[in-house]
């Protein structure tokens, strides 16, 4: 039966899973434009490597991962050589595991399978945006799936749209738009500067990120980085006296 | 309009390996990550993770996007998201068109 929710049972009475939901969906609007160009951009590479748009349709919508969606048709071969592309999908995402152990635990008031579901539309952006949440209102389902349906759907779209209308598209990189990652990512961590050890930490995973770059590919330089600077907040962590770092 | 065999397994194997590391994070044990050391040490984990993931191209691919980067993270200090989004797109631009 489709009662209405009683409001005097929510948490916080200002608060409604419609008005979660559109801010979630706002919050996410920035990223999902900026990623517009590489969906048509690899909806127009994968044509390129022979696949058809209902292929580029399967692939956005059960990998719904855009780096290692770009990394394997990057490998791409005819035909496809699934145990490889599995493994380098597998390393790209490496980062959704610390992705996710951090994230679950402001999904305490999420039903197990609506954590289960969350966890599997887990993407860079609605990551960080869910974590920005986190720490300030507190993440309610309704929010995660206003950030992480929407940039479900677009990239499904546009990723099918750049199948569909080909490799007619000029180079991201022409008009600047390949830095709007980077600068997306800037911004969040700007948001994360008052957190213990901010910049010991993020001085030391971008300089392992770096270094690691120069040994093996991206993906894995990247977890090798990320690695690196969890390492030395473990450390820190271990050096205050214990009880300290549950107030920060 | 068709699927090629070969390409499914692909993209299940894809989506296999992605849905593997997604859950992962859920199946680690919820006791151990109530200590407050492992809590400090995972409130680490989005600053690290973001770090690592623009380093190479803010530190090591040119000036250009090394100076996009450092005009993205003064804008970002004051101005939403989007702004710093503009910002860093422009800057990026600007200097590669001015040939750094």
């Amino acid at each position: 039966m489709p009662t209405p929710p009683d409001p005097s049972s929510a948490p916080d009475p200002g608060r409604t899973a419609r008005g979660d939901w559109l801010a979630g969906a706002a919050a996410i609007a920035p990223a999902m434009v900026a990623m517009i160009p590489f969906a048509l951009l690899l909806g127009a590479l994968a044509t390129e490597k022979g696949l058809s748009p209902l292929e580029v349709a399967l692939m956005s919508g059960l990998v719904f991962a855009g780096g290692s969606q770009f990394v394997a048709l990057d490998l791409w071969t005819h035909p496809a050589a699934w145990a490889s592309l599995g493994l380098a999908a597998l390393l790209v995402n490496l980062r959704h595991v610390l992705m996710g152990a951090s994230i679950r635990r402001s999904m305490g008031d999420f039903h197990p399978l609506v954590r289960v579901l969350a966890l599997l539309l887990l993407a860079d952006e609605i990551w960080a945006m869910a974590e920005r949440r986190a720490a300030g209102r507190g993440l309610t389902p309704a929010y995660f799936f206003g950030l992480a349906v929407t940039l479900y759907v677009g990239w499904l779209f546009w990723t099918v749209l750049g199948a569909v209308v080909g490799a007619r598209l000029g180079d991201p990189a022409a008009y600047g738009f390949d830095f709007a990652f980077t600068a997306i990512f800037i911004g969040l961590l700007a948001g994360f500067r008052r957190a213990p050890a901010f910049w010991p930490v993020i001085a030391a995973s971008a300089l392992a990120s770096v270094a690691a770059k120069t040994l093996v590919s991206g993906p894995v330089a990247i977890a090798a980085g990320a690695a690196t600077g969890v390492a030395l907040a473990a450390l820190l962590a271990a050096m205050r006296p214990e009880g300290s770092g549950a107030a920060a | 309009m068709s699927v090629d065999l070969a390409t499914l397994l692909a993209i299940l194997a894809m989506a296999a390996a992605t849905i593997a590391t997604r859950l992962a994070g859920l199946v680690l044990p919820a006791a151990v990550m109530a200590r407050p050391r492992v809590r400090a040490t995972l409130e680490a984990v989005p600053a690290a993770v973001l770090a690592a993931l623009i380093a190479p191209t803010v530190l090591a691919t040119g000036w250009a996007e090394t100076g996009a980067a450092v005009a993205a993270g003064l804008a970002a200090l004051r101005l939403p998201l989007l702004a710093v989004v503009a910002i860093g797109v422009a800057a990026a631009a600007g200097l590669r068109a001015a040939g750094l």
